[in-house]
């Protein structure tokens, strides 16, 4: 069995992020210890409200380091909403914040349809439904799932990034999070540890 | 735009699903974690948990609830009923709710609707507005305040809300469908999302209301019944408008 780390940083639904997990038998530890962050086989950042605090969040607690040396490393880390947000090089929420830059590119305030935009949305490939809950969306190179032309999903190296919500995502997010778990257990099982990458929504 | 949502929601008082009217003889018809549950697996989009005897003495039950429903349901849930302050929402939020709903205590203070969205995020705050009459009246209906609707709308998204679920006091149980017109005003005035409340009957009752907001709240016509849910997701369908599927 895998271990998994899920940051606590202040910003994070990281109850809802361990139940989810523990359905899928996975006991998962929240933690703010950068070691424990560092070590585990999957690193979670979960997040929810502003990037200005959440990155204080982070830094304050040298998170923002342990993330980048364990993507660099080639270590399986996972960010979820803002998690995906602060993955980028900049955000433009709260007058600008620099991100971890861990991806190339931005978060930007979304400019089509109602803000927030909240709920059910098709991400494709694939035609599973996920649900999201956001006003700032990323701009990235690294994309590799779409949903009504906003990024989904982006992956580079060992990690990937969910604009979407896999813990409230019911069935849909359930079957997200067991691929990858799945891609995890076989980075695991692999000693020369190939980086995972490209969970994609199928 | 996201699919449009059909949203249960649960009065909860002390812990547990009740019913009654107007505020008496409240009836326990069961529990809410099991009730939700039940209405997930129905396929609702999202659960509003609202608690109608909103004390200080309650509060802890009702973070002890929401801790329990966050255990049991992957689906979003809001809990509305009594958030006065940061605290009262934060807490919520830490023990797995994914909004807040305020209500009264945003009248008579609409920084409040600043100062969470501030700590939550927009997207975790939700202005209840009960509405008759085109004027916003608070306290369960009991008082008004002699505020426009839409320009309170307005301001409540000025001030950061970011959802609106619009409750029609005339409406609101009578099963003849929502006040379709106010719901439009309002949806046409802001650019937040919009949850029409009060009024399902039927199944074309809430594809008018899918019409003009994003999502509809339904409450007496499921009686606590998530077969009803089933069935209404199904004719809602065949009236031509498309709803996730929860398989």
């Amino acid at each position: 069995m895998i271990d998994v780390a899920v940051c606590e940083y202040g910003a994070g639904n990281v109850r809802s992020v361990i139940v989810a997990l523990r359905r899928l038998g996975i006991e998962a530890k929240s933690t703010e210890d950068c070691d424990e962050v560092l070590g585990a086989d999957l690193a979670i950042l979960p997040g929810v409200g502003a990037a200005g605090s959440a990155m204080r969040g982070l830094k304050e607690r040298g998170l923002d380091d342990a993330l980048v040396e364990r993507v660099d490393a080639g270590r399986p880390t996972l960010g979820i909403c803002l998690g995906l947000q602060l993955a980028v090089e900049h955000s433009d929420e709260d007058e600008g914040v620099t991100g971890l830059a861990i991806l190339p590119g931005r978060a930007s305030l979304i400019r089509e349809g109602r803000v927030p935009r909240i709920g059910w949305a098709r991400v494709e490939p694939g035609d599973e439904a996920f649900y999201f809950a956001h006003s700032y969306a990323v701009e990235t190179p690294a994309a590799v799932g779409y949903s009504e032309g906003i990024v989904a999903e982006a992956a580079l190296g060992s990690f990937v990034g969910v604009q979407f919500h896999p813990e409230k995502s019911g069935n849909a997010g359930r079957r997200f999070l067991e691929r990858h778990i799945d891609r995890v257990v076989a980075w695991k099982a692999n000693s020369n540890g190939v980086p995972v990458s490209g969970t994609g929504p199928q | 735009m996201p699919l449009p949502r059909l949203i249960p929601c649960l009065d909860v008082a002390a812990g547990r699903v009740v019913k009654g009217v107007k505020f008496e003889g409240l009836r326990d018809v069961g529990d809410p974690v099991e009730l939700g549950a039940a209405y997930s697996d129905a396929g609702a989009d999202e659960l509003v948990f609202l608690d109608i005897k909103a004390t200080v003495e309650n509060r802890d039950s009702l973070v002890e609830l929401v801790e329990r429903v966050a255990e049991r349901l992957a689906i979003p849930f809001t809990v509305g009923g009594g958030v006065r302050s940061e605290e009262d929402a934060e807490r919520l939020l830490l023990a797995g709710a994914d909004k807040v709903s305020v209500n009264s205590a945003a009248v008579a203070d609409p920084t409040l609707l600043t100062r969470l969205a501030g700590l939550l995020g927009s997207q975790a705050v939700g202005i209840a507005i009960d509405t008759k009459g085109g004027e916003v009246y608070t306290h369960a209906g009991g008082r008004t305040t002699n505020r426009d609707t839409v320009e309170w709308a307005i301001e409540a998204q000025e001030r950061g809300a970011g959802e609106i679920l619009l409750t029609s006091i005339d409406a609101d149980g009578t099963r003849d469908g929502y006040d379709v017109e106010i719901t439009r005003r309002v949806a046409e005035a802001v650019s937040i999302p919009v949850i029409a409340s009060g009024g399902a009957g039927n199944n074309r009752h809430v594809a008018e209301a899918l019409g003009v907001a994003q999502a509809a709240l339904l409450a007496s016509i499921l009686h606590e019944n998530p077969d009803r849910l089933r069935t209404l997701r199904d004719e809602i369908r065949a009236d031509g408008i498309e709803l996730r599927d929860a398989a």
